[in-house]
């Protein structure tokens, strides 16, 4: 049991790394990722983010959606249960926390229609997983976006010092850095699974 | 309104406004999708008529729903319509159904679709929106064939499946791999750059204010609070 959920989540954090191997978020990913803090601050919406989806979404996909054969309506209502869900706790954080708000609070909204938030929790139902399991899925696709973001911040603010070819400045070689930070985590593919057996 | 402006509204999506390399829009279905041909056609094609209903629909509804929930509006019509391409694939092209999986419905966070819907279709005519649909989905359609034909016929070898004799033995896999997507999308902007001089980019700054989302998710507010981190 405990050795599945290490392996889940070793799998979601390296080998199927949602920024560099699956391509979901990938536009918070080349936006937010000029600054460390502003990186750090995007990660960490973004896990809290997709664990309050999978917490939400999980019970409506086995309670309503699978008991009353609803399973074609699982894109309209995952969609709308995370954006109103998104909104919700930016209200509430920040009327109550105002401290979190500000400094998580602006990158909520971009979350909202973000691929790896609602990737996420499609992705749990298809993979079948339980509770627990979905959860730890979803830490796990959390922190791996987190753990790309800062690596990505500190390969980024080298580029941005150094001499290009003028087609090349701003995005293009913000991306052929990205394919060389994903070459590094392309070395953990079949890791994972002869690590813990 | 004349033929010759119709016919710029529809033309304009293929290359002076294309949404995937002058936009830089729809990053990730672009990215994931582009690995062989048939795949990114499916997905181009699957987008093309979701941009194209939605868009039809949006700017039919544009005086009826108010502004003030007029995203969420548009998530639902946007959603509706995915749900549909994703049943009748479901039902009659199950091959392409498995393998577009989770990205068909992820159609619905398409940076593309929403963007198109709230700068274009909430304004405009029926018609001009119905032709901005079409021409900015076939743009897609045309960004990720040639991407794709890039990395299936120099990663694997062949082209919508069928084999190129001569080019087996100097395969470059990593092509089809996830870093190859990022190099050869870089390289395309590059030369797309290169080519316009590096005019297209700068319509378009690389930043929050760049996300089709920002002018509705409290821009300045977002913004504001971004470069007040920046300075600091």
């Amino acid at each position: 049991m405990f050795k599945t959920l290490i392996v889940i989540l070793m799998t979601s954090v390296l080998v199927n790394n949602y920024v560099l191997s699956k391509f979901l978020g990938i536009c918070p990913f080349l936006g937010v990722s000029k600054k460390l803090n502003q990186a750090v601050g995007m990660g960490l919406a973004v896990i809290f983010v997709m664990l309050l989806a999978t917490l939400v979404t999980y019970p409506i996909q086995h309670f309503l959606l699978d008991k009353f054969n609803l399973g074609y309506l699982q894109t309209i209502v995952f969609i709308l249960v995370i954006a109103a869900l998104v909104q919700l706790v930016e209200i509430i954080l920040k009327r109550y926390l105002p401290g979190l708000h500000r400094s998580l609070g602006v990158y909520l909204p971009l979350i909202t229609t973000n691929c790896a938030v609602l990737g996420v929790t499609i992705n749990n139902v298809n993979d079948g997983y339980n509770f627990i399991e979905s959860m730890v899925s979803s830490l796990g696709c959390g922190l791996g976006f987190l753990l790309a973001m800062v690596l990505f911040a500190g390969v980024r603010s080298r580029i941005e010092n150094s001499h290009i070819p003028n087609s090349f400045k701003g995005l293009p070689s913000t991306l052929i850095a990205a394919a060389i930070v994903s070459c590094a985590f392309f070395g953990f593919a079949g890791i994972v699974e002869h690590l813990f057996s | 309104m004349n033929k010759e402006k119709r016919l710029s509204i529809l033309l304009k999506g293929f290359i002076k406004e294309n949404p995937v390399l002058v936009l830089i829009l729809g990053t990730c279905p672009t990215l994931a999708m582009s690995t062989s041909v048939i795949s990114a056609l499916a997905m181009g094609l699957s987008a093309t008529i979701v941009l194209f209903c939605s868009n039809v629909v949006i700017s039919l509804l544009r005086n009826i729903i108010p502004s003030q929930v007029r995203i969420p509006s548009y998530i639902v019509i946007i959603a509706g319509f995915v749900t549909m391409v994703q049943m009748l694939l479901h039902a009659y092209l199950p091959n392409l159904y498995a393998m577009l999986g989770v990205y068909l419905a992820l159609i619905v966070v398409n940076c593309i679709i929403l963007g198109r819907a709230e700068m274009y279709a909430s304004k405009n005519g029926v018609i001009n929106s119905a032709l901005d649909g079409i021409g900015m989905g076939l743009g897609f359609t045309l960004a990720l064939f040639l991407m794709a034909t890039i990395r299936e016929v120099f990663g694997n070898g062949s082209f919508a499946g069928i084999e190129i004799g001569f080019l087996q033995n100097y395969k470059i896999s990593i092509l089809t791999q996830a870093p190859g997507g990022f190099f050869v999308f870089g390289c395309m902007i590059a030369l797309v750059n290169k080519i316009t001089h590096g005019k297209a980019i700068k319509k378009k700054e690389f930043s929050c204010s760049g996300c089709p989302s920002a002018s509705f998710c409290h821009k300045d507010e977002c913004n504001n609070t971004l470069e007040e981190k920046e300075a600091n």
